[in-house]
């Protein structure tokens, strides 16, 4: 099994000063894969998420992308590796364009010496039209929609070319059709072959989503597998709900 | 446009000036002259770090002297052309640059310009226990009377270099803009950690900044003690350099290469007028109010005010 994992996690710990924020996270992820990630607030999802991406730096553990350890590896790099993803606010490049913000992924993390040609014009348009942005290219992103600022967030990390998405609470703070609208197009982009690990509090999405479930509680991995039978996990339960 | 068609065009732009000027024959012109093309060199370099990449630099009279004292060192051993020491007073502030940027880039915000003030203080301390380039006495350079090459006035061909190097430094500053680079600064302005997310190299890209800018930084200030004739810690390290390669960017605008341009221009020819008519001392007086009512009138500069009006 391993041995065809697209993302391999083992024996993950991370501490901020006597802080335990993971302890001995085991996780992995199969190509083709939509794996729901959930935990209540501080259960270290986004630490998790920081520590593959090479935003935070792990003590313990290693991560293997692609069979590749991760080590040493700075952010850009696992992003040009084919490991992207999406923040929990949106951050966009406030002074560059939808279209330009998208563009930044294609020069840098997809042709290393890339160049802005009609090539990537052309590219850009194509994934702002896949989110439903396609008349707002020439837009400054302070000038988007809540929802619209979420889609060019995923635009832009689907730029990038990824193998693995984390889309990190793409959906919290969206209305219920909005909600589907975001679904609906992290299906669409699982389907043309990026494998997805969603992080959400919105239940009602999660279970819609994943193919299987993984329970963060406390820095440490208490549930995975089945979404059905992880929410019936009286662990889980009892995480949620209290006594 | 391309740079290629770009370059004969401000070749010409810097001929005409120089030529105009030659015209008027009045050898205030350069002398005066040059301290404004100085400025639109060191507005031009503060902005590739400070407007491109949102990196404020307050160490401007630290790269500006040590291409200065390079030439002052220079001067004492073996004379060399002054295009020469320009080359030599880059790579220096460059190196100095790269080796800055390295040891503070990891701090944000205000912690950086902090940083670079120090790093301005350090400097001026070293220099001043220097006693071979004169230490706290300053230093003579003995120009000679003619200039070469186009004959006339010596301040008239350091007038040229320091055109020439505008040319330069304004086609570097155009090519970083309309280029990848451009984009990664700007990434690198806006939101770092989004731009590692999508694949910019913020490290690297943040080195080449602070790299190219102290190196144009040095080379404008390698021709200094040849103009000044007599360079003293005091002035070479004037704070008037940090505050002034702010300013003019942030009046001009710091977005577009043209900005640093207006601003130089403006700021620089007002404080030579004022110097002569007024009163030396109320420069600083000068550039701090002028630099209130834009922040007041004009938060983007003169770029952000027209293009303001042109939506």
């Amino acid at each position: 099994m391993s041995d065809t994992a697209l993302l391999q996690v083992r024996g993950l710990g991370k501490r901020f000063g006597g802080f335990v924020a993971l302890e001995a996270i085991d996780l992995v992820v199969l190509p083709g894969e939509r794996v729901g990630l959930i935990g209540p607030n501080g259960s270290g999802k986004s630490t998790l998420v920081n520590c593959l991406c090479g935003t935070l730096r792990h003590e313990l553990g290693t991560v293997r992308f692609e069979g590749r350890d991760l080590a040493g590896l700075k952010a850009h790099e696992r992003t040009r590796l084919g490991l992207a993803r999406s923040f929990q606010l949106p951050r966009p490049f406030g002074s560059l364009t939808v279209a330009e913000n998208v563009l930044v992924p294609i020069l840098y993390a997809v042709q290393a010496r890339g160049h802005h040609t009609a090539e990537t014009d052309a590219r850009c348009a194509e994934l702002l039209g896949m989110v439903g942005l396609a008349d707002k290219s020439r837009k400054l992103p302070r000038d988007l929609t809540q929802i619209e600022m979420r889609k060019l967030e995923l635009a832009r990390a689907m730029a990038s070319e990824p193998r693995l998405l984390i889309a990190d609470e793409a959906m919290a703070g969206l209305s219920h059709g909005e909600v589907d609208d975001i679904l609906a197009l992290l299906i669409r982009m699982n389907e043309g072959g990026v494998t997805v690990i969603m992080i959400e509090h919105i239940m009602r999405a999660v279970l819609h989503f994943s193919q299987r479930l993984v329970v963060l509680v406390a820095g440490r991995k208490i549930a995975d597998g089945n979404p059905q039978e992880v929410v019936r996990n009286p662990e889980v339960e009892r995480a949620y709900l209290g006594e | 446009m391309r740079t290629a068609r770009f370059l004969p065009l401000i070749l010409l732009v810097a001929a005409l000036v120089f030529g105009v000027a030659r015209a008027i024959d009045n050898s205030y012109v350069f002398f005066a002259g040059y301290v404004v093309l100085q400025y639109i060199v060191l507005a031009i370099a503060w902005n590739i770090l400070g407007g491109y990449t949102g990196y404020v630099n307050f160490g401007t009279p630290a790269f500006l002297a040590i291409g200065a004292y390079a030439s002052v060192a220079l001067y004492k051993i073996v004379p060399l052309p002054i295009p020469l020491l320009m080359l030599i007073g880059g790579v220096l502030s460059g190196i100095v640059g790269l080796g800055t940027g390295y040891l503070t880039l990891r701090l944000r915000g205000a912690f950086f310009s902090i940083a670079t003030l120090a790093l301005s203080v350090v400097v001026q301390t070293l220099v001043t226990n220097w006693d071979f380039v004169g230490g706290s006495r300053g230093a003579y350079i003995i120009r000679p009377m003619a200039a070469p090459l186009i004959g006339g006035g010596y301040i008239d061909y350091l007038c040229l270099l320091m055109l020439l190097l505008v040319v330069l430094s304004v086609v570097i500053a155009r090519a970083i803009e309309h280029s990848k680079l451009g984009y990664g600064f700007a990434t690198i302005r806006d939101d770092e950690a989004a731009a590692e997310a999508s694949g910019v190299p913020t490290l690297r890209l943040k080195l080449m900044a602070t790299t190219l800018s102290g190196a144009l930084m040095g080379m404008a200030g390698a021709p200094l003690p040849y103009y000044v004739t007599y360079l003293d810690p005091a002035s070479g390290f004037s704070l008037t350099y940090a505050v002034n390669a702010i300013a003019m960017p942030l009046i001009g605008g710091t977005a577009s290469w043209i900005g640093p341009i207006l601003g130089a221009v403006i700021l620089g020819t007002v404080q030579q007028l004022v110097t002569v008519t007024i009163s030396s001392a109320a420069n600083l007086l000068i550039v701090g109010l002028i630099l209130v009512g834009f922040v007041i009138v004009a938060p983007n500069g003169i770029v952000g005010l027209v293009r303001g009006w042109r939506r």
